[in-house]
């Protein structure tokens, strides 16, 4: 791994207002030594792709619980690749039925944390994944 | 026994036989914590409850400060409402299960709305896509809401709609429903949430500012106190508050402090506390320790009564009464081995039920998965259903009163929560408590410490951190939404916005623009542009363009 700290950005994509699991993460990565920006409630794909460019992020947290993930996970790997971005390493967590699991898969979200995920295996996944 | 016997006998046992023990043996644990942190005694004895005044504190049922229940009868006359919240895909989706449910022997209405919907987006508005139908029933216009109550007469059931920035909006639809199947609005019966500022705190669905979102509200207040005296014009709501990881004082505090927030409004506007408050509800949430929970429910009632008495001057005894529903914990539930979720809602609804709820919506054990099957919606009812028939503990009243863990708990649980709202004051206010991120950040330092007790096993969970079983097959049959059900409600809609008078549309819309403008009250405009078939979206537009949006800020 280099000296540099891992930044990550933890992004609320569509309208779902759900929050706290998104929030103990950006707190957990925290206390973990990275750097972390959240974007707030009801981003869009571009709002987020945006985000990860301007802040110059390793990685993107996308967390959504309300079922929209089909519809606006590809919406952001499709504009982070447009954007010249697709080395950024993009995960997901909430409420991801395990049979989207390799749709998301296939995008090249390779770490989807559901509910009851330690923060401990997300900090584990990032440091192996980035660089 | 005296007094002083007693004391003296207490005493024995602390450091005789029970320390002796203790020295020999230890216990499972250094020390015992409730949720939110209190340290237990081993014992709770009449020691620990001399200083709560039977008579002033407890009282009966019905009787000031209510907090052994509302009602003289509770649940002896009329068990809880079985309220199951439900709503997904298109109106007629949603009207199906409904009418399942009621064929269950479910006793009233809750709808979900999608997301869309709830902040004010129609259908083929570029930001709802992918969320049409996703998380409930998606709500256009004034066609949606006649098909999704078709064949049910709302002067039967009651109906509360989990809907908030624009409350006004759906419920001038159900009236205008009601006119169209013959039923009076004096008649309807049900609650819409109607809560802003716990949208602003933990749920997210804001459109507009605060202070524009609070006029909406006591324009909503004003209304249904002289049109719908029988609808509960708000539903003051802790559940989403616990949900984002608080624990339960500060989900009773909080919410009170809300609550204290919207009468204050609408007696800055002039009205009188007792035409609006006796229509004041609660929501609470029923987490999984139970004698906490049903602690903080009898402290509620306790402590609002003593608010509307004190504080704003309430003369009716209907204005100080905690009427609240309660939905169990949606946070307790979980992905891994999801069959416990069955006996985890149990439990939780055994607290809303020793607890005295009005109304009761149990979670399906499927919920950390997806959206609930229509079979683990129904066991979720059963389990309701059981604790009323088979359990007895609807057959007395307030059955744990007396109890001096209890009763010491409850009055714990008052005195936390009046330090929280003398804070809130302090700041000037919820609002402005909410401006500053006190609240949000209260709540976040819990949701944190919580997931901390979890990881380091200070709190076990089973089947996640304890019991668990490595090689746990996923669940196979769980809910999908129809990705079709976007594509028809934009064509529904279409059909509508065709058909429509589109002059007296927007001839509607402009008052209510001129309403919003001169600070009168929207609600009646609101009512005359839906039974045009204005839609939501449309009408929040116009209410978007006079007040302006809210922007969040991360704390």
């Amino acid at each position: 791994m280099s000296d540099k700290r891992i930044k990550v950005l933890i992004a609320k994509p569509g309208l779902d207002g759900h929050d706290r699991g998104a929030k103990v993460i950006a707190r957990g990565l925290k206390e973990a030594g990275m750097e972390v920006v959240y974007t707030g409630l009801r981003k869009t794909p571009d709002d987020i792709v945006r985000a990860a460019i301007q802040e110059d992020v390793d990685v993107i947290g996308l967390s959504i619980l309300s079922g929209a993930h089909k519809h606006l996970f590809p919406e952001v790997m499709k504009k982070l690749k447009e954007e010249g971005a697709g080395d950024v390493v993009v995960i997901s967590g909430g409420i991801i039925p395990e049979e989207d699991h390799q749709f998301l898969k296939d995008l090249g979200i390779e770490g989807i944390f559901t509910p009851g995920t330690p923060i401990k295996e997300i900090v584990d996944f990032i440091e192996e994944n980035v660089n | 026994m005296s007094d002083k016997e007693y004391k003296k006998k207490e005493k024995n046992w602390r450091e005789g036989t029970y320390k002796n023990t203790v020295d020999s043996y230890g216990e499972r644990k250094e020390e015992f914590k409730t949720d939110t942190g209190v340290k237990l005694d081993p014992l709770y004895t009449k020691s620990d409850i001399e200083d709560i005044d039977e008579k002033e504190d407890i009282g009966f049922p019905g009787e000031y400060p209510f907090t052994r229940g509302v009602y003289p009868t509770m649940y002896r006359s009329r068990l809880w409402t079985m309220r199951q919240y439900a709503g997904f895909g298109t109106a007629e989706e949603t009207n199906e299960r409904f009418r399942y449910l009621l064929d269950q022997g479910q006793t009233g209405l809750s709808v979900a709305f999608d997301l869309p919907t709830q902040i004010g987006y129609d259908s083929d508005n570029e930001l709802a896509q992918g969320e049409v139908g996703k998380v409930g029933v998606a709500i256009d216009t004034l066609a949606d809401m006649e098909t999704l109550f078709d064949q049910i007469p709302l002067d039967k059931v009651s109906t509360s709609m989990t809907i908030n920035a624009p409350a006004g909006v759906l419920l001038a639809m159900y009236i205008v429903v009601a006119e169209k199947q013959g039923v009076d609005p004096e008649e309807i019966a049900g609650t819409i949430q109607n809560d802003i500022l716990k949208e602003y705190i933990a749920r997210g669905t804001y459109i507009y500012p605060p202070e524009e979102s609070l006029k909406l509200i006591t324009d909503i207040f004003e209304y249904c106190s002289k049109n719908t005296p029988r609808w509960n014009t708000i539903s003051i709501s802790g559940y989403h508050i616990r949900e984002a990881g608080s624990d339960a004082v500060q989900e009773l505090a909080f919410t009170l402090a809300d609550g204290i927030e919207y009468v204050q409004k609408a007696v800055d506007i002039g009205m009188d506390v007792d035409d609006f408050a006796p229509r004041l509800s609660f929501f609470f949430n029923a987490q999984m320790n139970l004698l906490e929970e049903v602690a903080k429910f009898r402290a509620a009632r306790r402590l609002w009564a003593e608010i509307m008495e004190e504080r704003f001057g309430a003369k009716k005894e209907k204005s100080k009464m905690l009427r609240f529903h309660t939905q169990t914990a949606g946070a307790a539930l979980t992905a891994q081995q999801p069959m416990n979720n069955i006996m985890r809602v149990t439990l939780q609804a055994l607290a809303a039920a020793l607890g005295g709820t009005q109304s009761l919506h149990t979670n399906s054990y499927d919920e950390a998965l997806s959206l609930p099957t229509e079979e683990s919606v129904k066991i979720a009812l059963r389990t309701q259903q059981l604790i009323a028939h088979e359990s007895g503990v609807a057959d007395t009243i307030d059955p744990l009163a007396g109890s001096y863990y209890v009763e010491n708990m409850t009055d714990r649980f008052v005195k936390e929560a009046k330090e929280y709202i003398d804070k809130i004051d302090e700041f000037g206010g919820m609002a402005e408590a909410i401006e500053a991120g006190y609240v949000q950040r209260e709540i976040q330092d819990s949701a944190y410490k919580y997931q901390k007790k979890i990881e380091e096993k200070e709190r076990v969970v089973v089947g996640v951190n304890e019991f668990v079983e490595e090689d746990e097959k996923a669940k196979a049959d769980i809910m999908k939404v129809d990705e079709k059900v976007e594509q028809s409600q934009k064509e529904k809609l279409n059909e509508v916005k065709e058909k429509r008078d589109s002059e007296a549309v927007k001839k509607h819309l402009k008052e209510i623009r001129k309403a919003a403008e001169n600070g009168d009250n929207v609600m009646y405009p609101i009512v005359d542009a839906v039974r045009e078939y204005a839609s939501l979206g449309e009408i929040s537009n116009v209410l978007r363009d006079v007040y302006g949006e809210y922007e969040a800020q991360n704390f």
